[in-house]
């Protein structure tokens, strides 16, 4: 099982340490500094690294590694899930997870660990449970812990753990009773030079914020639940009843929880929000480009297109860019050589488009790679797969809650090739 | 005010205020004390002079307090063994304490310390809490038992906390039945042989009750605990894949992933042709393509894992190829990972959109993805035939880019692409040689050789590339070296007249200038060759190339099933055994895929039906571990053996040019020194268990070997089940397993050959070591065809005895030597003595008299024979059939007495008188013989004769 965890930054110092069993010297991190240094991005680090005596493994989130030491067999996955556990529960705690917010907080990060992880088995994950066990840092609350003396450690038994609903905490109580769910979908799509679609997929969570008084017992149905045909669902969702039934029938969690996610592949038809024309030249011998990009809606069922981002990596050997758009701003880092063009919200009726000159290294040969380019944005109200929710239902308790479903589209990897 | 403050004070005398502070009276300072204490420790600061001073802040009420003070106490008791017994009383009287959360916690912090003493003081508090009413404190209780075995294993096992362990998977809560399977897995880990996990139809059944309700983490360690189990038959296994399949759907992808591994474990015992088998294969691919949505470092043990499932089972992703596309910002190492199961999955059918994608890859930055992915391209050419010509001239689009690396390993592809299709596309030779002087790597230089030896009469100025290449000959590497002496050779034998010259230089060069062993005896070799026999050396150094696998990079069969069983394992990530690289390698058990029941299909995987998979994994069949020392015998092989197809005139041709190389000195030199050494000694031993008889309880296995031994022997004469000699992982895919039978008067080795490699088999050839009786083969070893992949052939080969007789120990051990187009094989198997018994073998009354006599009482051995319930006249037609003959038999007090003879080839009499006391299973057997020695192994034949 997990032997011992550290967490190291970027410029490769260790700033904390934790061992749940004997303690594993740091000098076994030097492995890890090792591929640290050999990989080019943080991000190409590998995550599964062995040494003589023990295995590293790693995920690498909000610029920290996060390293788990292990000396048997244990499976890969259940470390790194674990590890993303422990960072979304940071950052439910402290807001961001960063170098600093972890250094501020260390006693209650201690604590944290010692509760998630007992000898290497995972205790208590659920934030649901771990709040009753260790009461998140507030600014009030630091204050009155100064004055009082009074402590972030709940005094209550983690009841939940010993319930059948292990993730929901007892004895809830809101005045005002409300149920809200996101239906938020990301579109993954590779389009080709000649603008046809390679590869798209849709990546959807429905993420509900739920503070309901007592046990509510709740059932969601949707419109067309065959469009969800590889689903993963938060523990509370009974798996039978979806089987036969294609409802959602659940006790939720107290708070904010992912209640499941979907993927809906690119055998269905995707459809594809925006598309760009895009004209992007170099010439033998010269040391101008030529360099033009126009973005416009596609099937966005009549909704508008916001927050649209353009980034393109350009090659090495373009030195500067001189460009103009029609609509928003662009920069050009001539360091990293990156082009980012914040368009903002696109009007069908004036298209925004971005174009000028390329100047490139005299002498320098004609790249061989041409730019990828990367869209960003988003469509309020519409779920791209055509996933809608009929109705919410709740059982066990008397009160009337609040009910909201909102829909929103997103660009994930939305990727042109030209 | 945060924590951070905690951080800065690194003045002098810190340590010295800690103190004070820790032992101030109020309790709002001792807290923030222990926290600034802690944040110290945190960094790794050290603090333990400060123990006996926050020890004494344990006994609070304050739960923080408590909290913090045994996190302190966890890191430093160890170095302070003494100081930490102080706190024992405090963790007694909390493991009693009303609140559930304060024993659980005091159990569970005592077991984290890591002191003996201590440990001690821990068991009667143990005990309490495993028993606990409330399931908190016994779950946290059971992993407990794994900490404390982790520090004394056999305090654990004398207090008997294991039987306690193994109660709770009986537990009504399904979080502290998964904890006890934790722990319990966790011990076993370092018992592999102990029966911890006593797997049977209940307990399965309160496990996968315990699954539905227990936490995502309790699911990992149930399902990981169900893939040991193997079900009875085909229905249980059915059931329990129902009832797992719905874990495919859950959020966290480690139980994904177990569950997977149940599935594809349990799946082989389906029967193929059942409706559930095709909704289990559509079912799994969802929640696959769904790990690849996730975080790149989750990605990345996925795709390792599919990688497997793909070579194991490809219809289930066959539609999914798109999912592996690559994202220009992908990790490097997904990449990497996707491309290869791209290529996997390529096919005719989407050949296209994957050569467009490898295309597109070959223009991307990262060197190394590129690199592979030109790669990808010529290995699509090969695998998909009708796709060749697309590849071809997509490498050569791409060697147009002139971009040198991209250039260079099209280079390296396109030999390949040769070798696979000759005579195709050699219209491309030109445009390859125009780029030969950007070629700087030794891979991309070897092949360009290659090509130009290989095509050397179809390139007019094939001597003057060569030559360019011979003028830095020395700063070459080998393997350019190498090709670059093989390709000019060729050059010679297809255009003497113009390239004496070049051809000598060559030579002189490689055998008198260089240091290196290889190039220079390859060298040599060449010299004498051409010297010689120049029509020899045209048919050897020409020879028609064997065709190149298919697919390149694929896992072995056995090795494959192997990792299947280890699905979400780093055994899997790392796609080696886990007896590879686990530490220490506690002899961790090999799985094996259970075999499919129900239908008489023939499995999948040959191997399952093969008695190897019933053998303790921790007793390898034995091959004799140094080669070195039969090197002898692998000369006077015999090399041509008399097989179909073109080869052996070669072979032969190339064996003269050895020998005349070697003249006799070589022969001389290792003459003296052949077998009988220590090494091969150790080896034979250990496999000493496969001629006994199998124990009957390995149930299933023993159908087997009736049913492979059953087949067309003759009644009455014994023989011994096949077993495997050479296991397939030992030999390059061959696999051997056999025994000895007598019949009709003759010695035959029966012998079953199984390819589990990729290439078809040709040309085997057999040979023994000289051993104690001379056996050797009486006719050479035929094959009637090729042995393709995955195909068994037996052969029965008679063998004669007037072979070479050298004494080995064991008595009966044999060393065969196996050849076939692959390799030579070496492997030791013992024969039972009874094959030797001669026919003749029925001594007269008066001489057994007399020679029973005659022969020293030191020769006699007594042995006793138990548990055979035959009586004297069925022993003694049973032992007839085997050539051991009743002579007289007698009543003495109520004994049967049997006195019988027999004789072995090489006429030694062996004289046996057989006392069986009418209603005992046990007999008594007395041996006499002129060379006692043999008396054990023919006690071993008695024993198995009688017992079967």
């Amino acid at each position: 099982m997990i032997h011992s965890l550290f967490l190291v930054n970027s410029s490769g110092d260790i700033f904390l340490e934790k061992h749940w069993k004997s303690v594993v010297s740091r000098s076994v991190c030097d492995y890890f500094f090792e591929a640290q240094e050999r990989a080019s991005e943080p991000e190409n680090v590998a995550p599964v690294i062995p040494t003589p005596h023990h295995y590293l493994i790693s995920v690498y989130r909000h610029k920290i590694f996060f390293v788990a030491v292990i000396q048997s067999e244990v499976p890969p996955l259940f470390v790194i899930e674990f590890l993303h556990r422990v960072v979304d529960t940071f950052q439910d705690y402290f807001g961001v997870c960063s170098e600093a917010a972890v250094k501020d907080n260390v006693v209650v990060v201690y604590e944290l660990l010692e509760e998630m992880l007992d000898n290497g088995f995972p205790l208590a994950t659920e934030s649901n449970i771990l709040k009753e066990l260790i009461k998140p840092p507030t600014i009030l609350r630091t204050v009155v812990n100064t004055i009082t003396g009074s402590t972030n450690v709940g005094e209550q038994l983690p009841t939940g753990q010993l319930s059948v609903v292990p993730w929901r905490r007892t004895g809830v109580k809101y005045t005002n009773n409300e149920a809200y769910f996101d239906v938020v979908e990301e579109i993954d799509a590779i389009i080709d030079k000649s603008g046809s679609t390679v590869t798209a997929e849709i990546q959807g969570v429905v993420d509900a914020s739920v503070k309901l008084t007592g046990m509510p017992d709740l059932t969601l149905s949707f419109m067309n639940p065959r469009l969800l045909d590889d689903v993963s669902f938060h523990p509370c969702v009974r798996f039978k009843r979806w089987e036969a039934e294609r409802i959602l029938s659940f006790i939720p969690p107290d708070g904010n929880f992912r209640l499941l996610s979907y993927h809906v592949s690119s055998q269905n038809l995707v459809a594809i929000p925006v598309y760009v024309k895009h004209s992007i030249s170099f010439r033998e011998g010269s040391s101008l480009g030529h360099f033009e990009i126009t973005i416009g809606p596609k099937q966005t069922m009549g909704k508008a297109v916001e927050g649209v981002l353009v980034t393109s990596q350009m090659p090495k050997a373009v030195l500067n860019m001189n460009l103009t758009c029609t609509q928003g701003a662009y920069t050009f880092d001539p360091v990293t050589k990156m082009l980012s063009w914040d368009v903002g919200k696109i009007n069908p009726q004036k298209l925004p488009s971005l174009k000028g000159s390329m100047s490139l290294q005299t002498g320098a040969s004609k790249p061989d790679e041409n730019p990828t380019i990367n869209i960003q944005c988003k469509i309020q109200q519409l779920a791209l797969s055509g996933l809608k929710v009929n109705r919410l239902d709740m059982y066990g308790e008397k009160y009337k809650p609040f009910k909201g479903i909102k829909y929103m589209t997103k660009a994930g990897k939305f990727q042109v090739r030209t | 005010m945060t924590d951070s403050k905690y951080f800065t004070t690194t003045k002098k005398g810190e340590i010295f205020e800690l103190k004070a502070e820790l032992n101030s009276d109020k309790k709002e300072k001792k807290k923030e004390a222990v926290k600034k204490v802690i944040a110290s420790m945190t960094v790794g600061k050290d603090v333990s002079a400060l123990f006996p001073d926050v020890v004494n802040c344990m006994q609070t009420d304050n739960l923080e307090l408590k909290k913090l003070v045994y996190l302190y106490l966890m890191n430093y008791a160890k170095s302070q063994p003494d100081m930490a017994i102080m706190a024992v009383n405090t963790f007694v009287k909390d493991c009693e304490d009303p609140n559930p959360l304060i024993r659980a916690l005091a159990v569970r912090t005592m077991g984290c310390i890591r002191v003996d003493k201590i440990t001690e003081y821990l068991c009667e508090p143990l005990r309490k809490c495993l028993k606990d009413e409330d399931p908190y404190v016994r779950k946290t209780a059971a992993v407990c038992v794994a900490k404390l075995h982790d520090i004394n294993a056999q305090l654990v096992e004398d207090q008997g906390f294991l039987d306690t362990l193994k109660d709770l998977i009986s537990d009504s809560n399904p979080m502290v039945v998964a904890n006890a399977v934790a722990a319990l897995s966790e011990i076993a880990e370092s018992h592999p042989n102990s029966n911890l996990l006593d797997l049977n139809p209940q307990s399965i059944n309160k496990l996968l009750t315990a699954l539905n309700e227990c936490t995502e983490w309790g699911q990992i360690f149930i399902l990981d605990c169900l893939a040991n189990y193997t079900p009875r038959d085909d229905r249980e296994s059915q059931s329990i894949c129902e009832r797992v399949t719905p874990r495919l759907s859950h959020a966290n992808s480690a139980v994904v992933l177990s569950a997977v591994k149940v599935l594809m474990k349990f799946m082989e015992m389906l029967p193929k042709d059942l409706d559930y088998y095709g909704t289990l294969l559509k079912k799994l691919a969802p929640p696959l393509v769904t790990l690849l949505s996730a975080e790149p470092e989750l990605q990345y043990v996925a795709l390792r894992n599919i990688n497997l499932i793909v070579q194991k089972r490809p219809e289930i992703l066959k539609h999914e190829m798109k999912v592996f596309f690559v994202k220009y910002n992908d990790p490097i190492y997904v990449k990497l990972e996707k491309l290869d199961i791209m290529i996997r999955l390529a096919s005719q059918a989407n050949i296209a959109q994957v050569l467009a994608e490898l295309k597109e890859y070959a223009t991307e930055v990262d060197v190394d993805f590129v690199r592979k992915a030109v790669r990808a391209i010529g290995r699509c050419a090969i695998k998909v035939e009708q796709s060749a010509e697309r590849c071809v001239s997509t490498l050569l689009d791409l060697i147009q880019t002139k971009v040198n690396y991209v250039v260079q390993e099209a280079i390296v592809v396109i030999k390949d692409i040769f070798r696979k299709y000759p005579n195709k596309y050699e219209s491309v030779i030109a445009t390859l040689c125009e780029n030969l002087d950007s070629l700087d790597e030794p891979e991309a230089r070897a092949a360009m050789i290659w090509i130009v030896g290989e095509y050397a009469e179809r390139i007019d100025n094939a001597d003057e590339l060569l030559e360019s290449f011979l003028e830095g000959f020395h700063d070459e590497s080998t393997q350019v070296q190498l090709q670059l002496l093989t390709a000019i050779v060729k050059l010679f034998l297809k255009k003497p007249t113009e390239t004496q010259e070049l051809v000598q230089q060559v030579l002189s060069l490689a055998t008198q200038d260089s240091d290196n062993p290889d190039l220079r005896d390859r060298g040599y070799i060449y010299w004498r060759l051409l010297s010689t026999d120049p029509v020899a050396a045209k048919e050897v150094v020409l020879a028609e190339k064997p065709l190149i696998s298919e697919e390149t990079d694929l896992i072995e069969p056995t090795l494959l099933d192997e990792l299947i069983c280890h699905i979400g394992t780093l055994a899997s990530v790392y796609h080696k055994p886990p007896n590879a690289f686990v530490e220490g390698s506690r002899g961790v058990q090999h799985k094996r895929l259970p075999p499919r029941t129900g239908s008489n299909e023939s499995p999948e995987s040959p191997e399952l039906a093969q008695p190897a998979a019933a053998q303790p994994a921790d007793q390898p069949p034995a091959v004799i571990p140094s080669q070195g020392d039969l090197l002898g015998d692998l000369l006077n092989l015999d090399l041509g053996p008399p097989t179909s197809g073109g080869t052996p005139a070669i072979t032969s041709a190339m064996q003269m040019g050895a020998m005349d190389l070697l003249g006799g000195g070589l022969d001389s030199l290792l003459g003296g020194d052949l077998g009988g050494s220590p090494a091969i000694g150790a080896g034979s031993r250990s496999c000493s268990y496969a001629v006994l008889p199998q124990c009957p309880s390995r149930g299933w296995s023993r159908d087997l070997f009736d049913l492979g031994s059953g087949v067309g022997m003759p009644a009455g004469s014994y023989v011994v089940p096949k077993t495997v000699w050479l296991p397939a992982m030992k030999a390059k895919g061959l696999e051997i397993s056999g025994t000895f039978a007598r019949r009709m008067g003759t010695i035959q080795m029966d012998v079953t050959f199984t390819n589990k490699a990729m290439q078809i088999m040709t040309d085997f050839a057999i040979q023994f070591n000289r051993n104690s009786f001379g056996l050797s083969p009486a006719a050479p070893l035929q094959l009637a065809t090729p042995l393709s992949p995955n195909q068994t052939i037996e052969v029965s080969l008679p063998l004669s005895t007037v072979g070479p007789v050298m004494k080995m120990d064991p008595l009966n051990n044999l060393q065969v030597a196996v050849k076939n187009n692959i390799d030579v094989f070496y492997f030791s198997s013992l024969y039972p003595i009874n094959i030797l018994f001669v026919e003749d073998g029925k001594m007269e009354r008066q001489v057994f008299l007399a020679t029973w006599k005659d022969i020293p009482s030191d020769n006699e051995a007594q042995f006793q024979i138990k548990d055979c319930h035959l009586n004297s006249d069925a022993v003694s037609n049973k032992l007839q059939s085997n050539n051991i003959f009743t002579i007289a038999k007698r009543n003495v007090e109520g004994q049967d007495m049997l006195y019988q003879s027999m004789k072995l080839t090489n006429g030694i009499w062996i004289l046996a008188e057989l006392r069986i006391q009418p209603g005992s299973p046990n007999f008594t057997l007395s041996l006499k013989c002129r060379a006692p020695e043999i008396s054990q192994f023919v006690l071993q034949s008695y024993e198995a004769m009688l017992k079967n």
